[in-house]
């Protein structure tokens, strides 16, 4: 199923996914598709070494949390192939980007176009913040910054049992306001943990809006590095950028990605809803009109039908 | 004579987890503390050093878990649920993974104060899905506490002693069973970890005093056999007193309660243990005296219970251990 389609092909696909969802559901994570499809689609199409799918393409309904009572339970994990040695894992840790790694999972024959159609619906697993059960995903991470951790312990673990295959944390600039972000790098260090990976969306927006307005964190590549990550800083859309960061060598050491990226790249109108792009929701059947025909033009297909 | 056992703990978690790679002892900068340094020195390939980091502890443990491994985690109890308490939720109790958690120093047996004594830890787990809670209450039990945590498909949380610790009963703890002391038909008491031994201490003067005491000793808290306990109040007279090293909400006498209350079970219980107060720092005998969780304080209580008074004073009751804050049973006073 690998590289029937660019990886510019896939981003496009998830912004396209993400722009029609959000136009039909009145608002969503659109600044995330703009931000992140570099970096998902890149993980998808050609990083990762993952297996086929082992869950229908079609998700199953919501099927009961962990519990001594529930034998049958299983995470999302499926939809990244099985857990075996040699395949890599990813963690999305910041899972209200669920709705743009779901995106991901279709354009890259995971997981069937009906799955975004249960996105936040009632008694469904495909949920507006990813959880354990939801598609592609393998750990709960809506509170953010435990994604680095849960992601060293697996690393260490693997490597342990000398399993080839890499682990893969997908994180957001948000995370490093949190203390444990750093708590999990010193661990990383301190032990040699050097088969975890991360790519972080430097996207500069939180809930509340611009970092810089919100909390501060300065120059967190330099502040990665001392506390011992091997970090490079790329422009998170240029995919050739990306490639050259992921091969750099770190023994002993793990790699962190910073992603530079733009919260309104490809849909230039959000520039308008800055610094609130953390979900949009539109605010009159004007504005979603305005939007439709812009983002349409942006992303070159027709506006959405909204008289449905 | 009570037999006194030093460090029970150090040489069980050795015995128990040298060699076996799935079993990884964490320790968050309390290693001796925890009675791990001996395993630490010996077994380094089983030991990882976590740091004073307790947040990224229980998620990184949740990886360990995740990736097959069975991590013991060590540190004092206070420290492993208050500050990583979101972490415990997400990465360690939801997914159920089969980490056992040791925490050390529970309730007041710690000169350390407040922010060293774990008193409302039990209520927290109780109330946490997924999560099993074992307490030990004599050298036996932090002997067989390692294999009975691991018998447990899930979290477990364990409430351990250490340092010079009393051996008062001769078999291991198995999970969801609790120890019935003595038969009695008068008053039901119901007690767990240090307090079981205070209840014993009082035992012989209560029964001169012609009262007939039914003891019960819990080591597993979650799961409980509610029927069980039901049965035992319904062999008593006139009630039940449950004596805790806890606050009285949520602990081991809330659990009798909601026990008695869901079954319409209509008898008196007094629930003693720490009322709606912290601790502060202090000798355990002292603590115990001065918020009322020694012999003393259950005899008081069930003389409230059966609305008689024995006469009963300190000189009556047996003899009290007097552990030394500072002895060389204890790496570290706090």
């Amino acid at each position: 199923m690998r590289n029937e389609k660019t990886t510019e092909e896939v981003a496009l696909g998830i912004r396209r996914r993400v722009f029609e969802h959000a136009m039909r559901n009145n608002g969503g994570y659109l600044s995330q598709a703009c931000s992140a499809a570099e970096q998902l689609a890149w993980l998808y199409n050609e990083e990762l070494r993952l297996g086929e799918p082992t869950l229908p393409a079609i998700p199953a309904p919501f099927g009961g949390v962990p519990s001594a009572d529930n034998p049958d339970y299983h995470t999302g994990a499926g939809y990244n192939g099985p857990a075996a040695p040699e395949y890599d894992r990813l963690f999305i840790a910041p899972a209200h980007y669920a709705l743009v790694a779901y995106a991901t999972l279709i354009e890259t024959g995971r997981m069937a176009p009906e799955g975004l159609e249960m996105f936040n619906k009632d008694g469904s697993s495909v949920e507006m913040i990813g959880a354990e059960h939801s598609p592609g995903m393998e750990v709960h991470n809506g509170t953010l910054g435990i994604g680095l951790s849960t992601g060293a312990g697996l690393a260490w673990g693997r490597k342990r049992r000398g399993e080839p295959g890499r682990t893969w944390v997908f994180m957001s600039d948000g995370e490093v306001q949190e203390g444990q972000t750093w708590e999990a790098v010193q661990a990383c260090a301190h032990h040699g943990i050097d088969n975890l990976f991360a790519i972080m969306d430097v996207n500069d927006q939180q809930c509340d809006g611009a970092m810089s307005s919100v909390m501060d964190v300065g120059d967190i590549a330099a502040k990665f590095r001392v506390f011992g990550a091997h970090c490079v800083e790329v422009d998170g859309h240029d995919l050739n950028a990306i490639r050259e960061a992921a091969a750099e060598p770190h023994e002993g050491r793990p790699l962190i990605i910073l992603a530079r990226t733009s919260p309104f790249h490809t849909m230039s109108i959000l520039e308008e809803r800055f610094p609130r792009l953390h979900y949009v929701r539109f605010k009159s059947e004007d504005e979603r009109a305005r939007f439709n025909v812009s983002i349409a033009a942006d992303l070159g297909v027709a506006p959405v039908d909204l008289s449905e | 004579m009570v037999e006194m056992v030093s460090r029970p703990y150090a040489s069980a978690f050795e015995k128990f987890a040298a060699g076996n790679p799935d079993i990884l002892c964490l320790s968050a900068d309390l290693t001796s503390s925890c009675e791990i340094d001996g395993f630490r020195d010996r077994h380094p390939d089983q030991f990882v050093s976590m740091g004073m980091a307790e947040q990224n502890m229980m998620s990184f443990a949740g990886g360990l878990g995740l990736a097959g491994f069975r991590p013991f985690i060590h540190t004092f109890g206070v420290f492993m649920y208050r500050r990583p308490y979101d972490q415990l939720m997400a990465s360690v109790a939801y997914p159920r993974r089969k980490v056992r958690l040791m925490g050390f120093l529970p309730g007041i047996t710690t000169p350390g104060g407040m922010t060293h004594q774990s008193i409302e830890d039990i209520a927290v787990m109780r109330s946490i899905p997924n999560m099993s809670i074992l307490e030990t209450g004599d050298a036996t039990e932090v002997e067989s506490i390692c294999e009975a945590a691991d018998s447990i498909d899930g979290p477990v949380w364990c409430r351990v002693l250490r340092g010079s610790v009393p051996r008062l009963f001769d078999t291991p703890i198995r999970v969801g069973e609790m120890r019935v002391l003595s038969e009695g038909s008068d008053v039901l008491v119901v007690t767990a970890g240090i307090t079981t031994e205070e209840a014993m201490r009082a035992r012989s003067a209560l029964s001169r005093a012609g009262l007939s005491i039914r003891h019960i000793h819990l080591h597993t808290i979650k799961p409980f056999d509610h029927a069980q306990l039901l049965d035992h109040i319904g062999s008593v007279r006139h009630g039940v007193i449950t004596l805790e090293n806890h606050v009285t909400e949520g602990g081991i006498g809330s659990l009798v309660a909601e026990t008695m209350a869901d079954a319409g079970v209509g008898k008196r219980l007094i629930r003693l243990g720490l009322k709606d107060t912290y601790a502060h720092g202090g000798s355990r005998a002292y603590l115990m005296r001065y918020y009322g969780l020694d012999a003393l304080a259950l005899v008081r209580g069930i003389e409230t219970l059966t609305g008689q008074e024995f006469g009963i004073t300190e000189d009556d009751l047996d003899h009290a251990r007097v552990d030394d804050v500072h002895s060389l049973v204890k790496a570290e006073a706090l």
